[in-house]
This record gives structure tokens, sequence and C-alpha cells, in this order.
């Protein structure tokens, strides 16, 4: 009884605090967002997908994710939080309004403790998080619990959820491909 | 919900922007865009209007589902009297403008009057402002979109405008959102560019909602499923584009080619889909780049070309190296087949012209194939051309008349006219290829017979966009029909009359409907719109806006005497390929269309019929 209680206790420790499970070799699949701006088509599903899930409307304008429009070189690239580790916005964040979602490594804006100063917007060097201000706090990508909607939504698997320790093996899988020159001599 | 409510009136001679409640009374019975726009033009303005007088109107329209997250849900459209044909005229375009008017809380903006001075209107949600444009008149699309998005410093606004085209009276000018998606047919840029309304820029974040989300989600995501497993629209149009079209109805006989002498052009396979997608031997690079998706598409038709560098069109031109909207079927056919030019780079690049300065690659292309004949002919000489040897088949007169015509220049100033017009004024009417003065698209009514029904008859002048039957005759959607038989195409064009003016009124995208059918788009309308919207009810929504739209150009002095083609099609036989031997049988298919409408012989709709689509 005590056995399995303390089983548990670290079972839920481990599920809910994964950087915590560092030390003791156990640890859940950490997820990331994989983007490949090659299978991107301009769509724009991903922003209708975050803004309905976040906003309750179809609004691209209050989307956690973004596509860009390369127009002159025929590029579309979509862009949003990549979840550092040592977040800047939250380090830099005076009243502690930025947290870790232990489940899933995402970094959370509480809207209770924010206050809308935007110290966050100037730390982060990549732009993803931004003020709104409908609401008078700031808003970034909270991986939508674990199940993010816009990689759901996207049609051409531009945008994935996969292993965070992984994400660069469709890149390998396609390189590796290309490099294994005996199978292209039979080609 | 779905419906932002709200209207903007801008009033051009006055200066003054209002807005007003939407009629709701009418969005119930018209849904919106081509239909409820319609509608107001229809209430608002004289039928027999002059096109280009301050009293003609013209309306920038979403769909109630402009904005959502149905798939191609980011259309709007412009509706006014043609300055092409004369007729009611509705343009649709993609790209991301129609999603950011509905996003800044307006369902349509109202254009009246004509103002002073060159003016755009900018908007960002609720303010609303015109201001002068004397320093973007005179320029390009791309330099009006590039110039009010550096002058503004917002990177973010949708902008639509018109080129030099628009202003110096082309007929065929269109309005160009997103540097390359156009509300491109029939002349509605040539009625912007005669109220002095260069651009209209806009930024919207309200958001757009529905009636009933859960269902609606639900609607949306098997909407998408059916998209994406279809052949058509899953994987043929994301691959190939449209231009998937030009060797199948090349083999199919029924490629106009040549001023429409032709129905089967040699040089199809050079200007193909295929021929898009080869290696170039300057850079090893095929023309398309890659596909490109507007607003909420999952199907992603659009092409992103660029030009051969060492061509001789953009040799020492980098401004036209950089990448932009690649040919469509409809522009290759008409810049190339037309013509009887097969030179791919030749065909981009005029694309290229024809955004950059917006006007219609359609009656463009068509009028120089007319223009060749009767150069050919001998009606016209180098000193009427400037000096251009208007030979079909020469890829130099092509671009040299596209660079003229974009600026209203020498005899590219003629080619504006339209070939009806440029025939008649060379003496030699029967010429033009043109119903209500627009020209034909891409397929010929002697090897498509139900295309010749559809073009007859559509309210906006010759058009595939009215009634595609192309998709029954040679795709078998939905069913399989014969496409050198006139039997039974009176039923099948009023069916898909009647179910693209729901689809275009809903804010969506006709090519949806090649894996689409009323039962897949019908929940989707259903769920985001307040009311009753059955497919029974839609169909009859939409039998009640075609039948409005007729009205109004009965009005406008049409009468069933331009429900026809010209003699080269109901005459003279097609010369090769499965068609061979035939003409369009349309007196077989007219009485029997008029009946199945309920009009009378002359083609006015009865009183019976009016009351019974309460109009």
């Amino acid at each position: 009884m005590k056995a399995g209680w303390l089983a548990y206790l670290v079972f839920e420790m481990c599920a809910h605090f994964p950087r915590m499970s560092f030390n003791t070799g156990y640890n859940i699949m950490q997820k990331s967002l994989s983007i490949d701006p090659g299978k991107c088509t301009g769509c724009l599903q991903c922003e209708l997908a975050c803004s309905y899930d976040n906003e309750g409307v179809f609004n691209p304008s209050k989307s956690r994710i973004k596509v860009f429009n390369f127009h002159d070189q025929g590029r579309y690239v979509p862009y949003t939080c990549t979840q550092c580790d040592e977040a800047w916005c939250m380090h830099a964040c005076p009243v502690d309004a930025i947290s870790v979602d232990g489940a899933t490594g995402a970094k959370i804006v509480s809207d209770t403790l924010c206050v809308g100063c935007k110290v966050c917007t100037i730390a982060c060097p990549f732009g993803t998080i931004n003020y709104n201000s409908a609401t008078g706090k700031v808003i970034k990508c909270d991986l939508c619990e674990g199940e993010p909607e816009c990689a759901k939504a996207c049609p051409t698997d531009a945008i994935t959820f996969v292993d965070a320790d992984w994400t660069g093996l469709e890149k390998m899988r396609s390189w590796a491909a290309k490099t294994d020159a005996a199978v292209q001599a039979e080609a | 919900m779905a419906w932002a409510r709200n209207i903007l009136r801008v009033n051009l001679t006055q200066g003054t922007c209002t807005s007003e409640p939407l009629n709701m009374e009418w969005a119930g019975k018209y849904l919106g865009q081509r239909g409820l726009a319609t509608k107001y033009l229809v209430e608002e303005t004289d039928p027999k209007v002059d096109p280009l007088s301050p009293d003609n109107k013209l309306i920038m329209a979403t769909g109630p589902l402009t904005g959502t997250c149905a798939s191609t849900a980011g259309r709007y459209s412009v509706i006014t009297k043609g300055a092409l044909t004369g007729a009611i005229a509705c343009s649709n375009s993609g790209g991301f403008f129609g999603n950011e008017m509905k996003n800044a809380g307006y369902d349509m903006i109202i254009f009246e009057g004509r103002a002073a001075n060159p003016v755009y209107l900018l908007i960002n949600n609720d303010s609303v402002e015109l201001i002068d444009a004397s320093e973007f008149w005179g320029t390009s699309t791309w330099n009006t979109e590039d110039g009010i998005k550096k002058k503004h410093q917002d990177p973010l606004l949708r902008v639509a405008s018109i080129g030099v085209a628009g202003e110096k009276g082309v007929k065929f000018a269109c309005v160009v959102n997103d540097m390359d998606r156009a509300a491109g047919r029939s002349g509605v840029g040539t009625v912007m560019g005669s109220k002095n309304l260069k651009a209209v820029a806009i930024r919207g974040t309200k958001g757009v909602s529905v009636d009933d989300a859960p269902a609606f989600m639900k609607a949306v995501s098997s909407g998408k499923s059916v998209l994406a497993e279809n052949g058509v629209t899953g994987q043929g149009l994301p691959a190939f584009g449209t231009q998937v079209l030009m060797n199948v109805i090349n083999e199919t006989g029924a490629l106009p080619t040549r001023n429409h002498r032709d129905i089967q052009f040699e040089g199809a396979s050079d200007i193909s889909a295929e021929a898009m997608a080869e290696p170039r031997e300057s850079d090893g690079k095929p023309n398309l780049m890659t596909n490109a998706a507007c607003f909420g598409c999952t199907i992603a038709c659009g092409r992103v070309s660029t030009i051969d560098r060492t061509h001789y069109t953009v040799k020492d031109r980098p401004e036209y190296q950089k990448a932009s909207g690649g040919l469509e079927y409809e522009a290759a056919w008409a810049l190339g087949a037309a013509n009887g030019v097969n030179d791919l780079d030749a065909l981009t690049f005029a694309n290229f012209i024809c955004n950059e300065q917006g006007f219609d690659p359609i009656s463009f292309g068509a009028t120089v194939g007319a223009a060749m004949e009767m150069f050919e002919d001998g009606v016209l000489t180098t000193e009427q051309t400037g000096g251009i040897e208007l030979k079909f088949g020469s890829a130099e007169a092509l671009t040299q008349l596209a660079e003229l015509c974009g600026k209203g220049e020498g005899f590219g100033a003629e080619i504006g006219l339209g070939s009806k017009l440029l025939c008649e004024k060379y003496g030699r009417p029967e010429l033009s290829m043109s119903v209500k003065g627009q020209e034909f698209p891409a397929y010929d009514s002697r090897g498509i017979q139900g295309m010749g029904l559809t073009y007859a008859t559509s309210n906006r002048g010759a058009c595939h966009l009215r009634s595609y039957t192309v998709a029954s005759e040679i795709l078998g959607i939905p069913e399989k029909t014969d496409p050198l038989e006139t039997d039974g195409k009176a039923g099948l064009v009023m069916a898909f009359q009647d179910a693209t003016a729901v689809v275009d009124s809903a804010g969506l995208c006709v090519f949806t409907t090649f894996a689409w059918s009323m039962d897949d788009i019908g929940p989707q309308i259903d769920a985001a719109c307040e009311g009753d919207w059955s497919i029974e009810n839609l169909m009859a929504c939409g039998e009640r806006i075609w039948n409005m739209e007729r009205n109004y150009n009965l009005a406008a002095g049409f009468t069933n005497k331009d429900d026809t083609l010209p003699a080269r099609l109901l005459k003279d036989a097609a010369k090769t390929g499965p068609a061979k031997g035939k003409v369009c049988g349309l007196d077989k298919m007219l009485p029997e269309y008029y009946q199945a409408r309920g009009w009378t012989t002359e083609g006015v709709p009865t009183n019976e019929t009016l009351n019974r689509l309460a109009l």
C-alpha cells in the first residue's frame, strides 16, 4: 500500500514535471512543433485553427502562429514559438506570469498575473510573444495542452507535432536517402 | 452571425464613408456576395446606366462563409454593371483581401459616384478614410500595393487595386489583390478606374464567427476530407493546377486555336502543366516553382512561376525575374493557343504584365487573336499596329501588345477596346469570338456542346464559371455526359448555373465542386448561417439569383437575340479531332433551356416563375 502510493507520487511528478525526472532516468516523451516551410502553401488554416481555439472566433490577427509569404521568392514560412528551455520571455517577466507547463514543456502566460508590460516581447529574440490590445495581455503559443490545433489543421503536413528530441528526423531521412551513393549508382 | 451584418457605403463624389446595417431580409433570400450584392445593385441603380458614369455603383462583397475556416472560404467579388459587356458583372477573386474585409467588420463596400481626383480607401476596422492617391496614379498594381504598405508602415494591410489599364479605360481591366489574384472579367477594374478609385487597403482584426460552431466544425472537417481524398482536388489541382486541362482539352478537340479557326493546337504540349514542370536549359529550374493557396484553401491550385532569365522578355529586366503568379489554364490558352503562340516564357511574361497592370488575360489574349486574324486577312496592316507584325504564332507581337495594352498606349489601346468593338471598328464584327461583348474562355462549344449553351445564356457574357459543364462532359463529375450530344444539356446547364450561384454567394471557390456536391456544401452553409439553409432552399436561392441577374440584363436592354454564339461556332464545322464535322447545336438546346427555366420562348421569366421564386 505504502509502496504503491510512492510509485503513484513518482509517476505524477514525472508526468507533470519532466525536468524533475531528469535524474530518475524516467521521462515522458516531450513533443515539439516541427515546421517544414517547403510543404506550406500559405493557406492560413493554421492561423484559423489557432485563433478559433484560443479566441473562439476565426481571426488570423489573433493567431499565435503566423505564416509569412515571401512573394518574390515563392516561399511560405509558418513561424511560432519554439518553447525555449531557458525562455527569455519567462526570465524577463517581472511578475512571474510565464511558467512552464510540466506536461508539455510549453511556456504558458497566466492572464491573471500578466500586467501587459510587454517586456517579454522585447526580450524574446524571435518575436513570437506579442501583445493583444483587446485583452491587455500578451499571447503566445501554448501547444494547446499537448494537442496543437495548427498541426491538426495543416492540410499538407507542413506543421507536425513530433518527438522533441527528433525534430530533425525527416530532414535526416531525406538526406540519408540522397547520401546512399551505392543505391543511386544502381538506379 | 457569419454575416458581419454591416455595410460600408462610400460616396466618392461627396467624399463620405458611412456604415449601415446589412439588410438581413435580403440576406435570407440572396445569401451573400454575388446574390446579395446584385440585389443591392438592382435596387439602387438603373439597369440602363452607362457603366462608366458616376451613377453606376461598384460593390465589393464577401459571403457569409468568407473568413471562416471552411476550405476556400476567402473569396470576395466585385459586382457592378460591366464596362466590357453592359451586362451584370460579378468577378470573383481569391487571395486574402476578402477575408480581411470581413474581419474589418464589413459584408460589403458600396462605392457610389466619382471622386474629383484619384483616391484610395484605407480601412482599419471602424476607422475609414479616403486618401489622395496621386502618388500611385499612373503606376502598376504591384507598385500600388507595395507603396501603400510602406507609406502606412503596415505590411499586414491587404490591398486591391487597379493598374494603369483600369485608369486608361481598357475595357477588360481587372481589380488585382495580393499581387496576382484578380477579380478578372467583364471590366470591373474599368468601372473602378472611372470612379477615380485607385485602391482599397484593409486591415481587419475583429474576427468572424458562425451560428452553430460545433456543427460547423464537423461539416467543415468532413468537407476537407472529401477534398483531400478526391483525385482532382486532392492531387490533380495541387500538382498541376488548372493547367492539368491543357492536353486533355486539346485531345478532346475543344481547344479553340487561332481565334477559333481551329479546334486543336499543335503547340499545346509546349504550354501545358507538363511543360511548366520541365527543367529548362539555362538554369536547370522549371517554370513552376511551387503551388500556392488562397485564404483557407486546402486545394492550393495556384501557380508560382519564374521566367527563364535568358528569355528576351526579361533579359535586362530584373524586376520580372522574380517569382510571381504563373499560368492558369485559361491564361495559358488565351495568351497561347488562341494566338497560336507556344513560347511558355512569353506567355508567363504576358501573364505577369496582366497582373501588374491589371487586365484580363482571357479577353486580352482573345482580342489579340481576333486582331491577328484581321492582320492575316489584310484588314489590319503595320500602319495601324504601329509596326507590329501581328502574325499568328508571334510571341514578340503578343508580349509587345501586352505591355502596350497595360499602359493603354499605341495599338495596345485599340486591343483594350475588346474584340467586339475592335472588330466592329475594322468592319469584321463576325471575327469577335464573344457573347454579350465578352470573349470566350478556353473551351470550344463545337467539341463540348453544353458549353455552347453555357456561354449563350451566361448572365455576364461568355464565361466558363457560370456553369462548368466541362466537369460532366469531359471529367465525368458528377456523372459523365457525352460532350458531342446536345440532349439533356439544358437541364445540366441549369443545375450547374444554380449551384454555382450558391457557391459564389456563400463565399466559397467553385473549384470545390470538382469534389463537393450540395450534400457537402449545404451543411457548412446551414451551420454557419442563421435561418433554414436546407439544400432545397439553397437551390431555390441559386435559381432566384440567376433569374434576378437575367431580369437585370433584360432591363438593361438585352434580349433573347443576345443569347447566341458567333456564326463560326454555329456554321463552320470543326476541322479535326473527335468533334470533326460538328458545329454547336445551340438551336436544339436553347428552346429546351428556356422552357426548363420557366421562361417564355423569348427568354423572359414568366410571372409564374417570378412568383415561385419570390422575385
